[in-house]
C-alpha cells in the first residue's frame, strides 16, 4: 500500500489550510471597542494584572466592567493568573504587572522588599485589602461523611484536599485556620502543631494553587477540600457538586491589591484601582462569593461564624511567615518533611 | 509488492480468503488501536457537542481563544520559518561537508527529540531568565525574552528542531553532488544552483519536515507552560488555553478548542501521510 | 556550496548553541550547584526518587507494551489487507499529530471521573500507563513497517516449504530481521515515555508518590521555586535520554550491518 505521489500537492495544500485556519481563527481577535459614553477617557494603555488563582472570574468581569466607564474606555488589560505565591514570585523574577493582587500580604510584602510595591500600599482605609472570605470545609453533595467540624478532619479514613501551603496563599490561611482554631479554642502552641501533623497525615495530594485543589476535589479525589468561602461558592455556581460547611472557628481571610512603582501607565492603574473599590466592583466580588469590603447593596447573606478570628490575632504575617512557613525551617516544613512533601527553598 | 504470507500462529489458506488466525491478529491489532484512539478522540468529539452547535461556536468566538489561536499561529510559524532556515543549512552541512566536529554535531542534532519539554523551559529560563546571564544583558536592552513571545518561539524552536534536518539530510546524501557540481562548472552561481538543482530535489522531503516541524510546534505545552508567564491575551497559547479553562470549568470552551485542535491534527496526519518518503526510489524520482 | 563549511559550521554551531546546548549545560550546571552531595541528596529526596521511579518503571511497562502491539498492528498494516486499512495507516499517527494537553484531555474524558464506561482510571498508575500508552504508539509502528514492507518472502516461503510451522518461521526468520527496527523503536518509545508532560498532567492527578511523573514533578519544582532541585532531576532524564541517544545510534548501525 503506497499512497501516489499524485496526492502529494492535496497534502501541501491541507498544510496550508492547517495554518490558513489558524490564521483565520486568530485575525477574529480584534478588541471589540466598548460603548460610546460622556467623560474624561484616561490615556489608551494596556495594563497587566497579576494575580492569584480564584478570583479569575471576578476580575475578568471587573476589568470588562471598567473599560464600559468613562475613564477605562480606552484602557486594555492582559491578565495572569496562578498561585500566590508562584505569581508573587514571577513578578520578582520579571514578569510585567501594573496591578498586582494576591492572596495575602505576605505575597504583597515580597514586592515590596524587592522594589516593585511602594510601601505606602497599605496606607489606605482599608489597608490595602480589597476582598475578604473565610475559610470552609467543603464536602461532597450531601456530606456524606458527615463533616461538621475540624475534629473530623484528622479522623482516620478521611481525606483532606488542600493546596501546597509553599506556593499557594489559599493554603496558607487554611493551615492558619486550622492552627488557630485550636489556639483560639484554648489549646497550647504544642496542641495546635499536632493538629497541623495529624491533619496534614489526611492530606494525599498539595496542589500548586487553590483553584487546582478545587479542580482535584471536583474531579473525585478526597472527602473535604479546604477552600475559600467564595470558591466553594464559585464551584456551586458552575454546578459542581459540593456542599461547604463554615465552621465555627475559623479564619478571616484578607487579599491585598495594588500597583506596581515599575508600572508605565501609573494614571491608569491607580484609576483601576480606585474603581475595585467602586460600588459595581465590590458587587461583581460578591456575586462571586466574596465578602467585599465596600458595603454593597448586593451582598448575600453570608454567615457570619462566631468565633471569626483574624490572622493579627494570630500573631500576625510577619511573625507567622517566619514560624509557619519558612522554608528553611518552619513548622510546615518540619510537618512537610514527616510526610515527605519537599518545600523549595 | 510482495504476496501476503500466512500470519504466525494458525491454519490459513494461501489466497483462498483469510484463515482464523489473519482475522485474530487484525481483530487484536484493530481492537488495541480503537481502545487507545479511536474511543477517547469520538468521545471528546461527542462530548462537545452534546450541548448542540451554539455553545460551540459562541466559545470558540471568544476574545481570549481567538488571541489564543492567533498566539499559537505566531509562534509556529515563526519556529517553522526557523527551524526550516537553518535545518537546510545545517542539512546541506552535514550532508555536503567535512569538518572537525562532524561527529558531534551530527549527534547534538537529535537532542531535542529525547529532552523532556519541562525541561526545555527550565534550561531557558536559566539562561535567558531576568536575572541570567544572557537574559540579563538582553533585559537591559529592553528586550524580555522569559515570560513572551520570544521566549515561546525559543522553546518552540528547541523541541522541534531536529525534524527537517533530518528529513531533508539523507535525500542531500542520496542525490549526491553530481548535478550541483555540473552547474558549477556550467558557471552558476552557488545561489542558482541551490535554488534550481538542490531545492527541487529536496521539496517532498522539506515539505514533510515543515509539515512535521507545524504539528509539533501548534502541539507544544510542556516547555511553553514554563516560560509563558500564563498571560492571558498575550503568551497563552492554545495548548495552555485548553488546561486553562479546563481548569476552570469551562468544560464546553476546552473540549471545543480541543476539537479544532484535532481537526487541525487530523488534516495534518494526513499530509504527513501523503508526503512521508516511502522509498529511496520515490525520494529520487520526486 | 563550493567553498570550505568554515562559516556554514560556525553558524551551524551557534545556533545549535544558543537554542540547545547552553541552556542544556545551564541545566547541568544548576544541579551541581551544591556540589555532587546537594545533588545526590536533591535526587535522592523521597518525592523525586519516588517520581523517577514510577516515570522509569512506567517508561520500561510502556516499552514493553509497545514493542508487542507495535509490532503486531506493524503486521496487520503490511500483511494483511481489508477495508479502510487506509484509515488506519493515517490514524497511526494521531498521537504525533495531536497536543499532548489534548490528548490528556482526551484520555480524561474517557477514563476519568466521568467515565460513560466506567473506567476509573485518573489519580492512579494505570491512568499514567494509558496516557504514555496513547503517546507512543506510533513508535515501534513506524519504525518496523518499513522494514517488514522490504522483507523478502522467500525465506518464509523456504521455511514453510521445510515443514517449519508458522510460530517458529516467524520466530526464527522474521523477527531476527525486525529485531533492530524493534529495539529502535521501543528505544524512541521509552525516550517519549520518561519526557512526557502534557498527556499526564491531567490524568495522573499528580499524587505526590502514587502519580507523579518526573517531568510533573520537575514543572512543582520550577514553580516552588527549587530550580536546583528542579535541574538535578532533569539532568537524571538528560542523562538517560543521552543513553538512548547512543544506544539508537548503535541499533541503527546494527540495523544497516543486516541489511
Amino acid at each position: 500500500m503506497r499512497p501516489s505521489r499524485s496526492l502529494r500537492l492535496p497534502a501541501v495544500v491541507c498544510a496550508l489550510l492547517v495554518v490558513a485556519t489558524l490564521a483565520a481563527c486568530g485575525s477574529g481577535a480584534s478588541d471589540a471597542p466598548p460603548p460610546d459614553e460622556g467623560g474624561e477617557a484616561l490615556p489608551a494603555a494596556e495594563l497587566a494584572l497579576v494575580a492569584y488563582s480564584t478570583p479569575q472570574e471576578a476580575y475578568d468581569e471587573i476589568t470588562g466592567a471598567f473599560r464600559k466607564t468613562a475613564k477605562g474606555r480606552n484602557i486594555t488589560f492582559t491578565r495572569s493568573y496562578g498561585a500566590s505565591g508562584d505569581q508573587s514570585r514571577a513578578v520578582v523574577a520579571g514578569l510585567a504587572a501594573d496591578i498586582v493582587a494576591f492572596s495575602l500580604e505576605p505575597d504583597m510584602t515580597r514586592l515590596v522588599t524587592a522594589g516593585i510595591v511602594a510601601p505606602e500600599w497599605n496606607a489606605g482605609p482599608h489597608k490595602g485589602m480589597i476582598t475578604e472570605s473565610v475559610v470552609v470545609l467543603a464536602t461532597r453533595q450531601g456530606n456524606p461523611k458527615k463533616i461538621k467540624g475540624w475534629a473530623d478532619l484528622t479522623k482516620p479514613g478521611v481525606e483532606v484536599i488542600t493546596p501546597n501551603p509553599f506556593t499557594s496563599g489559599g493554603a496558607r490561611w487554611n493551615v492558619m485556620a486550622a492552627y488557630g482554631q485550636v489556639t483560639k479554642g484554648g489549646g497550647s502552641e504544642a496542641d495546635g502543631v499536632a493538629y497541623l501533623k495529624s491533619l496534614f497525615r489526611n492530606v494525599p495530594v498539595q496542589d500548586d494553587s487553590a483553584r487546582k485543589s478545587l479542580q482535584t476535589f471536583t474531579s473525585g479525589k478526597g472527602d473535604v477540600l479546604l477552600a475559600y468561602e467564595n470558591e466553594a461558592i464559585f464551584a456551586q455556581q458552575k454546578n459542581q457538586p459540593l456542599d461547604y460547611v463554615v465552621p465555627d472557628s475559623t479564619i478571616l481571610i484578607e487579599n491585598p491589591v495594588a500597583v506596581t512603582k515599575s508600572s508605565k501607565h501609573p494614571e491608569q492603574a491607580a484609576a483601576f484601582l480606585e474603581y475595585l473599590h467602586s460600588p459595581e466592583a465590590q458587587a461583581i466580588f460578591a456575586r462571586n462569593g466574596y465578602r467585599p469590603v465596600v458595603d454593597a447593596s448586593s451582598t448575600r447573606e453570608l454567615p457570619q461564624p462566631s468565633g471569626l478570628f483574624a490572622i493579627a490575632d494570630v500573631e500576625g504575617w510577619p511573625a507567622v511567615t517566619k514560624k509557619f512557613f519558612d522554608p528553611a525551617g518552619s513548622i510546615m516544613a518540619d510537618v512537610e518533611k514527616g510526610i515527605g512533601v519537599s518545600v523549595g527553598g | 509488492m510482495p504476496e501476503p504470507t500466512s500470519p504466525r500462529g494458525g491454519r490459513a489458506g494461501r489466497g483462498g480468503g483469510p484463515g482464523r488466525a489473519r482475522l485474530l491478529l487484525r481483530a487484536v491489532a484493530l481492537g488495541y488501536l480503537a481502545a487507545l484512539l479511536v474511543l477517547p478522540v469520538g468521545l471528546v468529539l461527542w462530548r462537545t457537542f452534546a450541548g448542540g452547535l451554539g455553545p460551540v461556536l459562541s466559545s470558540l468566538a471568544d476574545h481570549s481563544v481567538l488571541h489564543a489561536f492567533q498566539i499559537t499561529a505566531i509562534v509556529a510559524v515563526a519556529a517553522v520559518v526557523l527551524n526550516t532556515f537553518f535545518g537546510l543549512g545545517v542539512a546541506l552541512l552535514l550532508a555536503r561537508h567535512r569538518f572537525a566536529g562532524k561527529r558531534a554535531l551530527n549527534a547534538l542534532i537529535d537532542l531535542p527529540v529525547a529532552v523532556s519539554p519541562v525541561v526545555v523551559g527550565l534550561a531557558l529560563i536559566l539562561v535567558y531568565g531576568r536575572f541570567a546571564p544572557v537574559g540579563s544583558w538582553l533585559e537591559g536592552l529592553g528586550f524580555q525574552v522569559i515570560f513572551s513571545l520570544p521566549g515561546m518561539i525559543i522553546a518552540t524552536v528547541f523541541v522541534s528542531l531536529p525534524l527537517v534536518v533530518r528529513e531533508v539530510q539523507p535525500v542531500l546524501v542520496e542525490i549526491g553532488i553530481d548535478q550541483e557540481q555540473a552547474a558549477w562548472t556550467l558557471g552558476a552561481g552557488r545561489f542558482t544552483t541551490f535554488r534550481r538543482i538542490t531545492l527541487p530535489a529536496i521539496r517532498w522531503a522539506l515539505a514533510y519536515g515543515v509539515v512535521l516541524t507545524l504539528a509539533r510546534a501548534m502541539g507544544e505545552f510542556g516547555a511553553v507552560a514554563v516560560v509563558s508567564g500564563r498571560l492571558v491575551d498575550k503568551t497563552q497559547t492554545v495548548t495552555l488555553l485548553v488546561e486553562e479553562r479546563f481548569q476552570n470549568f469551562d468544560q464546553v470552551t476546552a473540549y471545543a478548542t480541543s476539537c479544532v485542535m484535532a481537526v487541525i491534527a487530523i488534516l495534518t496526519m494526513i499530509a504527513i501521510n501523503v508526503l512521508r518518503p516511502t522509498s529511496l526510489a520515490e525520494k529520487e524520482s520526486a | 556550496m563550493g567553498r570550505g563549511p568554515g562559516l556554514g559550521v560556525g553558524v551551524a554551531t551557534l545556533w545549535l548553541s544558543l537554542v540547545v546546548l547552553i541552556p542544556l549545560a545551564a541545566v547541568t550546571l544548576r544541579a551541581g550547584e551544591n556540589g555532587w552531595g546537594g545533588f545526590w541528596a536533591a535526587v535522592t529526596a523521597p518525592e523525586a526518587a519516588s517520581a523517577l521511579r514510577l516515570t522509569l518503571g512506567a517508561a520500561v511497562v510502556v516499552s514493553i507494551v509497545d514493542v508487542v502491539f507495535g509490532t503486531l498492528v506493524a503486521w496487520v498494516l503490511v500483511r494483511d489487507h481489508f477495508r479502510g486499512e487506509r484509515v488506519v495507516e493515517v490514524l497511526i499517527d494521531l498521537p504525533f499529530a495531536l497536543p499532548t494537553i489534548v490528548a490528556g484531555l482526551v484520555l480524561l474524558s474517557l477514563y476519568g471521573a466521568t467515565s460513560p464506561l466506567g473506567i476509573h482510571l485518573a489519580y492512579t498508575r494505570a491512568g499514567v500507563v494509558m496516557a504514555l500508552l496513547f503517546v507512543t504508539l506510533p513508535f515501534v509502528v513506524r519504525t518496523v513497517q518499513p522494514v517488514l514492507a522490504e522483507l523478502d518472502p522467500e525465506m518464509e516461503d523456504a521455511a514453510a516449504s521445510l515443514g517449519a510451522g508458522r510460530i517458529t518461521t516467524f520466530r526464527r526468520i522474521v523477527l531476527p530481521n525486525l529485531l533492530p527496527a524493534i529495539s529502535a523503536g521501543a528505544a524512541l518509545s521509552f525516550a517519549r515515555a520518561i519526557s512526557e508532560f502534557g498527556s499526564t498532567v491531567l490524568i495522573s492527578g499528580n499524587l505526590p508518590f502514587k502519580t507523579q511523573v518526573a517531568a510533573v514533578h520537575i514543572f512543582g519544582q520550577i514553580e516552588t521555586d527549587n530550580v536546583t532541585g528542579a535541574a538535578a532531576v532533569s539532568t537524571v532524564l538528560l542523562v538517560v535520554a543521552l543513553l538512548v541517544l547512543v544506544a539508537l545510534d548503535l541499533l541503527s548501525r546494527w540495523g544497516a550491518k543486516r541489511a
